[in-house]
């Protein structure tokens, strides 16, 4: 150490207010997870998307079956009259919910293809305090535009449906139901965002996660008896929809909240293992 | 201050940092150096907690990274790659950061300010210029004031003013009693801006010395001779050592039989070859750039590391000053026909070896 050292070490900081203040950091963490959300053309302009391309699904079915009543198979009335909540939502759920899968990869895997996840591990270098804020800052803003959906939907399509199967808020299990749509909605972004977090890379993981919602089901109703008919209720989005519903169906195993439970559990084991992941990978 | 210590990581079968021990002090500009590959990032990714170290610690005052409060606040980091979601406004990009360290709104504006970039604040990250987008990264490295900075490649792909302006903030931050890490493959652009140096070469370490000292050892020169005599010329001129020189005097064999004498001017060689009667074809006198200096020396440090350690028993280990790493039969590279193995390390024996390209060691980038 030949090179000069001029008056160094007087600046080294001592006793910064850093340490002991665990609490204050993760309020810090949800606003930068705010802004890194709000502040990404494609997150706001897809949510958008989803809002539009819902609603108008959702009415446009149910002005459909209104007008093909007549025509309709009687067990296809029945299950109108039986569920007409559940059949309103799940006309314009079943393409909507994809934007949200596609949203909740995007937030993770634009980070990894962009590098600003290098950025985020540099800022909470602790990681999965940022994966926490990132979770619950999506679950939010999926639970409040998930509802929003859920009861314009509802007050969009009912007063449609209402002169072949009337139908009001305040029928048994409709209220459950509606909210229901927007814990599912956000059980569903989670889902996408633990698996994104996993997977790292955009396609590969809106793959894995269109392969849980729409081709595993099919898959598992193939197989024989029962066997097929319980792992069937028991995929991720199968029985996390049950809580969309206002009535039970005739085939189903679990109820409307044992299904959500369900849901919930297989979102968690996924999110843990994404942290333990985050926490041990090359960033 | 930073400290490494003993700090390795392997990708798959490659080793890219190996064993590495060195500390950088606060108060002025230490430049990492080393060829494309030899290391440095990933030895800076390793000091930032972005990658898991296989053994090793890297402390930053003594606290690890990834055990910083408030990270940003106390160190600051420009990575190779860049870090910036292509989507997002510079403006938002420095927001979001400054609010995961509880720092103002005001210090972006002064970042964005302090980097030129105040005009662009608005414009998305993805659409900048690769200058720009160096000096988006050095506004995020400086936005909580660190203490510590550490710039991989800081330069890279500013322009000439833009190169200017780094050197002269970095100086200024060094003078402000900040540690500065900053690392180059340009030894030309170190000598200009750092006031020590720590070289990697295939991810061990060379050198940790000050420039001066870097400077002096590395550029000295030697002397080509061509001779019908070679052998007699060589043990004439080991035998005597030269007046004045300490150090004595060294006699390479090139390939095509010429000798590589350093130690020595041309002026003694030739005095020396006329009062022993032997015969000179030619005696001109080679001075290798810093440049092509730093190149030989880092080229297969590693395998000479080993060769010596076996000969000697362990002395000149990774750790030396540059005289163990350079090898001894150092030649400019215009001395030696290209595609060649540089020339023989000793003059009694004539092991030859391999130029190893250091590329490629550096798998995860």
């Amino acid at each position: 150490m030949t090179a000069a050292t001029p008056d160094a070490p007087a600046t080294v900081s001592a006793g910064r207010p850093a340490e002991g203040r665990r609490s204050a950091a993760f309020p810090r963490l949800l606003a930068m997870e705010w802004t890194k959300f709000r502040s990404v053309r494609s997150t706001v302009w897809s949510l958008l998307a989803f809002v539009i391309l819902t609603l108008g699904l959702s009415v446009l079915f149910t002005w459909l079956t209104t007008s093909q009543w007549s025509k309709m198979d009687p067990t296809q009335q029945l299950a109108y009259r039986r569920d007409p909540t559940g059949n309103i939502l799940g006309s314009g759920f079943v393409l909507g919910q994809l934007a949200i899968c596609v949203l909740g990869v995007m937030v993770i895997t634009s980070e990894y293809s962009t590098g600003m996840i290098r950025a985020s591990v540099l800022a909470a270098p602790r990681r999965t305090p940022m994966l926490a804020a990132k979770a619950l800052v999506f679950a939010v803003v999926t639970f409040v535009v998930g509802e929003i959906v859920s009861f314009g939907a509802f007050f969009l399509a009912a007063p449609i449906l209402h002169s072949k199967v009337p139908v009001s808020l305040g029928d048994k299990g409709v209220l459950r139901a509606l909210l229901g749509a927007g814990l599912y909605l956000m059980m569903l972004g989670l889902f996408a965002l633990a698996i994104g977090t996993l997977i790292r890379h955009t396609a590969g993981a809106i793959t894995g996660v269109i392969a849980f919602v729409e081709v595993l089901a099919p898959l598992a109703q193939l197989l024989p008896g029962s066997l097929g008919k319980h792992v069937h209720a028991y995929l991720p989005t199968e029985a996390g929809h049950l809580v969309a519903q206002s009535a039970p169906g005739t085939n189903d195993l679990l109820s409307a909240w044992q299904g959500f439970g369900v849901f919930c559990l297989w979102t968690a084991v996924l999110l843990i293992a994404a942290g333990w992941v985050l926490k041990r990978r090359d960033a | 201050m930073i400290e490494v210590h003993d700090l390795s990581k392997r990708y798959g079968a490659k080793t890219a940092v190996d064993h590495l021990t060195f500390s950088v002090q606060p108060g002025r500009i230490t430049g990492f150096l080393g060829p494309n590959g030899a290391g440095k990032s990933t030895t800076m990714r390793l000091i930032l907690g972005l990658d898991r170290p296989q053994s090793g610690t890297a402390t930053i005052d003594g606290v690890r990274y990834a055990d910083l409060r408030e990270p940003l606040r106390k160190v600051g980091a420009l990575l190779e790659a860049r870090a910036v979601h292509t989507g997002r406004s510079a403006y938002n990009h420095l927001l979001c950061l400054a609010q995961s360290q509880g720092l103002p709104r005001k210090r972006v504006e002064e970042s964005l300010a302090l980097v030129g970039l105040t005009e662009v604040a608005k414009k998305r990250a993805g659409g900048f210029s690769l200058g720009m987008g160096q000096r988006l990264g050095i506004a995020a490295a400086l936005l909580g004031d660190p203490q510590v900075l550490i710039l991989d490649e800081p330069v890279n792909g500013l322009d000439p003013e833009g190169v200017l302006w780094i050197r002269n903030l970095m100086k200024a931050l060094a003078a402000a009693g900040k540690t500065i890490f900053v690392s180059s493959h340009l030894m030309s652009e170190m000598a200009q801006t750092a006031d020590h140096l720590v070289v990697i070469g295939r991810g061990a370490l060379i050198a940790d010395e000050s420039v001066d000292a870097f400077i002096a050892r590395s550029s000295d020169h030697s002397v080509l001779v061509r001779t019908p005599q070679p052998s007699q010329l060589a043990k004439e001129l080991e035998r005597t050592p030269a007046e004045g020189e300490a150090d004595g005097v060294t006699v390479a064999t090139a390939e095509d039989g010429s000798l590589i004498v350093r130690g020595m001017t041309a002026q003694e060689i030739g005095e020396k070859a006329a009062a022993a009667r032997v015969v000179l074809h030619e005696l001109t006198p080679q001075r290798a750039s810093l440049e092509e200096a730093f190149m030989e020396m880092t080229r297969g440090s590693v395998e000479y590391h080993a060769d010596l350690e076996s000969q000697t028993g362990g002395a000149g280990a990774a750790g030396g000053g540059i005289a163990d790493a350079v090898p001894p039969g150092f030649a400019p590279p215009g001395a030696v026909p290209p595609g060649a193995a540089p020339p023989a390390a000793l003059p009694s024996q004539d092991r030859a070896e391999p130029a190893v390209p250091t590329s490629g060691s550096e798998a995860a980038e």
